[in-house]
């Protein structure tokens, strides 16, 4: 036996900086390391060798990449390139079509977080209370978040056809011509109402598991001081709900920020002529359509300070959650 | 004490409806012929068209895109989500077993190197990714298909909390009975894993299977072309064409689906476990 075992003082007065540094991201209890541990000094590198390559290779290489090339301009026939320094952003920020399509992000982004939340909940809260048939919602509301995006896109446009779509002739049964894919506001409904289709059934898995994860002493215990069904659900099980709630909040904005590119592309077909889109979707246009790199780097710079501030708030404040997709 | 509240009912089969019924629309759709589409609208019922619009998307060479049929792009998903999920585990499990079992110099500088992939996702970084790519020549390769998407550190984050809450014993005995630190890994914490491996894997496979906008960037050539990147494909075609081909872009839906739902509806609760249990 070479290896020792390291015994880790378990209420040692003075931790190190990083290990408080990271109990603060991912707002963990204090009780890191294994009491335990193999002290070899080849081995974890070669366990670790496989992801640290991919590590460096797809996300610090090009995250680095973006950096540097949003301080260039690339001449559009591959002659070289220009240090412009900020130029690239103070054109992307002062830009009148960059900063529309950021109102109608953050727009998108409160409007679709809300509806899905809200509607989330209330469909958890229901199948949390039927008994009959609890299960057959379940499956049905669940399986439709295997369904990729771009499908959902598919399926919406479909719904939303000038010629045949079902909820074009609904709205023209009251009377209103819609117009999805040439009039801005209709695009953007149809689009509100398929990024929301898409994400319910995520949220209302994540309410569904944390209402059933209510104790059941705690629910009887409610039923004897609150007569009230909502004033139950108010008081009680709301606040219970709190950390489900805000981790789902800002996984929504991230999906609304990201997720919903391809239900953009779907609709709106790399031709933004006067329709709505998102950040991210500009970046795409400018980088690939426009052959824009310089503007496309700054504005992914811009972005990734946004998600990178949003997703410390969420490990800070989340527990130790992780999205998975 | 609980009595069937119908208001209760009213509310989930209203949520039900809105969140299925285009789904099954779609399904009955695509029974249906092109120029029926056209005239009538979507259906509620099915056709009698399947057979051949089927045969068409899944066999035809050209049907929409040129020389790649449906059951390439089929067997293109099937790679990317299954090559996907699997990579996951096998780096995210070595990874977080280094990290959590080794006491090692520059452990802390590897652990933030590692999870500060959790900050960005690849849709921020699109337009490098691809000039990295291409320097690399991975473009138009199941290498720069999945290899890119393993960046993030999903896996590891998760395996690693598993792995903190698996017992010190047993690595006490295991060292007593002589076992190093290969031989642990593989004969107890590789076993020990599997249900956490099924459930990552569910959510890996459709989060894989799903992936619309790097194929869509990293793949020119048809032949690597995944479902999801034939749908760009037919709604390019329609542009110009006289009646748009509804049946077919409705099949190539329900085929891009069928998986992933199957794979939820089928683990369910394990689905449900690796998606919301994470941190236990």
């Amino acid at each position: 036996m070479t290896d020792t075992p390291i015994a880790d003082m378990p209420d040692a007065p003075r931790r190190s900086l990083s290990a408080r540094l990271s109990d603060w991201y991912f707002a963990e209890t204090p009780n890191p390391a294994k009491r335990v541990q193999f002290s070899r000094p080849l081995t974890p590198w070669i366990f670790l060798l496989p992801q640290l390559a991919i590590v460096v290779i797809f996300f610090y290489w090009p995250s680095v990449q973006a950096v540097t090339s949003s301080f260039y301009i690339e001449d559009p026939f591959g002659f070289g390139s220009t240090f412009v320094g900020f130029e690239n952003y103070t054109d992307a920020v002062t830009n009148s079509q960059y900063a529309s399509t950021a109102w109608f992000t953050a727009l998108f982004c409160v409007v679709v977080t809300a509806l899905s939340l809200g509607l989330g909940l209330l469909l958890a809260v229901k199948a949390d209370k039927v008994i009959r048939g609890a299960e057959t919602y379940k499956t049905l509301l669940i399986s439709v978040y295997a369904i990729a995006p771009p499908v959902a896109g598919l399926i919406g446009m479909m719904f939303f056809d000038m010629h045949m779509g079902p909820f074009t002739k609904l709205f023209a049964a009251f009377g209103y011509d819609l117009r999805v894919g040439i009039d801005y506001w209709d695009t953007a409904f149809a689009l509100t109402v398929i990024a929301v289709w898409k994400q319910i059934p995520y949220n209302f898995i994540f309410f569904l598991s944390g209402l059933q994860s209510v104790p059941v002493s705690v629910r009887e215990a409610a039923l004897i001081d609150a007569r009230s069904g909502w004033r139950r659900f108010k008081d009680i099980i709301l606040p219970l709900l709190a950390p489900t709630a805000f981790f789902l909040l800002v996984i929504n904005i991230t999906y609304t920020m990201f997720d919903t590119f391809s239900i953009i592309d779907v609709i709106v077909k790399d031709k933004p002529a006067n329709n709505p889109m998102t950040l991210v979707y500009k970046v795409y246009l400018d980088g690939f359509k426009g052959n824009d790199i310089g503007g496309s780097s700054a504005q992914s710079v811009i972005l990734m300070i946004v998600v990178a501030a949003l997703t410390v708030v969420q490990f800070r404040f989340l527990e130790r959650r992780v999205h998975y997709g | 004490m609980q009595k069937i509240k119908p208001f209760d009912h009213l509310i989930l089969i209203l949520g039900t409806l809105f969140l299925c019924l285009p789904v099954f629309m779609a399904l009955m759709s695509s029974t249906h012929t092109a120029i029926d589409i056209h005239s009538n609208g979507l259906f509620l019922t099915p056709g009698d068209n399947a057979g051949p619009t089927y045969t068409k998307v899944l066999t035809a060479r050209g049907g929409f895109t040129g020389d790649v049929t449906g059951l390439r792009m089929l067997m293109n998903s099937m790679i990317m989500g299954i090559g996907f999920a699997v990579g996951k585990i096998v780096l995210s499990m070595m990874a977080a077993y280094a990290l959590v079992y080794f006491r090692f110099r520059f452990a802390t500088v590897i652990f933030w190197a590692i999870f500060t992939t959790l900050l960005l996702p690849l849709e921020v970084r699109i337009m490098p990714s691809y000039q990295v790519m291409s320097t690399l020549g991975l473009l138009n390769t199941y290498t720069g298909l999945i290899v890119p998407l393993l960046a993030s550190a999903t896996g590891t984050f998760f395996f690693r909390q598993f792995f903190k809450s698996v017992p010190d014993e047993l690595l006490e005995a295991a060292r007593i009975d002589g076992a190093g630190p290969v031989k642990f890994f593989i004969d107890i914490l590789v076993p020990l894993s599997r249900t956490m491996m099924a459930a990552i894997f569910i959510i890996m496979f459709i989060y894989g299977w799903n992936q619309y906008l790097w194929p869509l960037l990293m793949t020119t050539d048809e032949t690597f072309y995944t479902l999801m990147r034939g749908i760009k494909s037919i709604l390019q075609v329609w542009v110009g064409s006289q009646i748009p081909d509804y049946n077919e872009a409705f099949a190539l839906a329900v085929l891009a689906m069928v998986p992933p739902v199957a794979v939820v509806v089928i683990f369910q609760r394990m689905f449900i476990k690796g998606l919301t249990e994470s941190d236990k």
